[in-house]
């Protein structure tokens, strides 16, 4: 009996080959979501019938030979900041009670067309402003491998569910990391592509020159489908790709802040790319200790133009935490947005001099393990940081820059939990990105991430 | 304003508005501002880089 498809490009081409079909698939990711979803809380909203009803349809297309392309009848849930005609687009937040979008978000009127079957809606860390979804008015969203531990964040219900087998894809958003983030604290893989490759139009903001959308699954090939399918194109097949990988590692300021095992983990995987003939060189971005300094005074006063209403209004609709971080935005003066802005160029230029004669940038995705839910500081380097600080280290620096970068699994801690890697692209070319992540991914050996979580719909773990 | 100004004034808002736990996150921000303000590649209309530090500043602390 042939295995269970564990990614998008096996159950595509076992629905093409009409081996198994879209309703059975559904089917076992709905009851996969009634079994789990209350431990894990990754999903805030289920589309039950609908997502039957399109199932059978895709399923009549399939059979009929209206074959779509490898989206179709495939289960895919949304990080709920993406409006879909009709339902609550309720950002895990009190303030957006009694929402309902009055047309998909653009990424979902393309996933449709592409015949991709929306299962649901899920959790995150409230209006995506987070790093641990601890903060949602539906309570936290948990970590598939030991609920008592956070999935990351902001999309941490998108990365539960597909780590969990509850879908094969998950949309997501990434800000300063929140796709990277949890990908990497739940073994799966999260893509965040060139800054404004895939339309936002649709999708909460949070920062809106610094907020990205894209996948979390459970592969780079599967990734590559669905930011292909979302651009409206296939990713061309590259003639210059170098015989040898080159990466570098940018090690001052990335890698000096790592969990022990964290960073013995990545050293292993730098070890077994050496030994696939990659070569890896140490490269340097001169002003990588302004990154956080950056970031903060652009993230901040951007979401607090976006809130300062409903802050004004209902800020007992918040949750504490989150309502105070926005807060904080208002106080940011215009000089400091604007020498901000400047700085962010400058990181620009020094990503893309990093990037110069390698074929990627090689780092941890995420500093520490999945860290416990409600412990709000981490000891790291010989100092006590906030969680949100150390989880924001490995990922910030590329929404500043706009780089593609995506996330991947490079490993396990002793208690088995995901250690994840980060390449970083040249701007403006994911598709090449994600070429060298496919190479990486081969050498790493972890083709299918969440094989130690997910034995497939209806199995027991 | 200088940071040290923009601090007392930003805390004192929050108090008035009874968020007083803005207050060290508002501390903790003032860092980062100074970090950002003596960054070596900020321009001054003199066409000078590398600005001096802001007078009363907080200590930079921004793994700088």
């Amino acid at each position: 009996m042939a295995a269970e498809p564990q990614t998008i490009s096996e159950l595509s081409r076992a629905l093409k080959a009409r081996q198994t079909t879209s309703e059975s698939v559904v089917d076992g990711c709905l009851q996969r979501i009634g079994e789990r979803n209350p431990t894990l809380n990754a999903f805030i909203t289920v589309f039950e019938h609908d997502a039957r009803e399109q199932a059978r349809a895709a399923d009549r297309e399939i059979a009929a030979g209206r074959y779509r392309g490898p989206l179709h009848g495939v289960p895919i849930s949304l990080k709920d900041l993406f409006d879909v005609r009709g339902a609550a687009t309720t950002a895990a937040s009190h303030v957006r009670q009694g929402h309902v979008a009055d047309r998909d978000a653009a990424a979902v009127t393309a996933l449709r067309h592409a015949g991709a079957v929306i299962v649901g809606k899920t959790n995150l860390h409230e209006f995506a402003f987070g790093t641990t979804n601890e903060d949602s008015a539906f309570g936290p969203a948990r970590h598939p491998l030991d609920p008592s531990r956070s999935p990351g964040g902001s999309s941490g219900g998108s990365a539960a569910a597909v780590a969990d087998g509850m879908c094969f894809a998950s949309m997501g958003t990434d800000t300063g990391g929140s796709i990277r983030i949890p990908a990497a604290a739940c073994g799966v893989v999260g893509l965040k592509p060139t800054c404004g490759e895939l339309s936002t139009e649709g999708v909460v903001p949070l920062s809106p020159t610094l907020d990205h959308i894209g996948p979390i699954c459970r592969s780079v090939a599967d990734a590559a489908i669905i930011y292909g399918t979302l651009r409206g194109e296939r990713p061309a097949e590259s003639p210059s790709e170098s015989p040898t990988l080159r990466l570098a590692i940018p090690r001052h300021y990335f890698l000096a802040a790592l969990d022990p095992q964290v960073a013995a983990g990545f050293e292993t995987a730098c070890e077994r790319l050496r030994e696939s003939g990659a070569t890896l060189t140490d490269v340097v971005i001169p002003h990588a200790g302004d990154i956080v300094a950056i970031y903060l005074h652009i993230v901040l006063p951007e979401a607090a133009a976006y809130h300062a209403k409903t802050l004004e209004r209902r800020p007992e609709d918040y949750t504490k935490n989150v309502r105070i971080r926005l807060e904080m935005g208002r106080y940011i003066l215009g000089e400091d947005y604007a020498r901000a802005l400047g700085g962010r160029e400058l990181i620009k230029r020094e990503i893309d001099a990093a990037l110069e004669g390698v074929d990627g940038l090689f780092l941890p995705a995420l500093a520490i393990p999945a860290p416990k839910i409600g412990v709000p500081t981490v000891r790291i380097g010989g100092a006590e940081e906030p969680v949100r600080n150390v989880m924001l280290r490995s990922t910030q620096a590329f929404n500043i820059s706009g780089h593609p970068a995506i996330a991947l699994p490079c490993g396990t801690t002793s208690e088995g939990l995901p250690i994840g890697a980060q390449i970083v692209g040249a701007f403006g070319d994911t598709a090449g990105l994600l070429r060298v992540a496919s190479r990486v991914e081969a050498a790493l050996a972890a083709p299918v991430a969440a094989t130690e979580i997910y034995r497939g719909p209806g199995r027991s773990r | 304003m200088t940071v040290k100004a923009w601090l007392e004034m930003a805390i004192h808002d929050a108090e008035r508005r009874g968020l007083p736990e803005l207050k060290p996150l508002l501390e903790a921000l003032a860092k980062a501002t100074s970090a950002l303000r003596t960054a070596e590649w900020n321009a001054d209309a003199t066409g000078e880089f590398a600005s001096d530090p802001d007078p009363g500043s907080p200590a930079p602390t921004n793994g700088r």
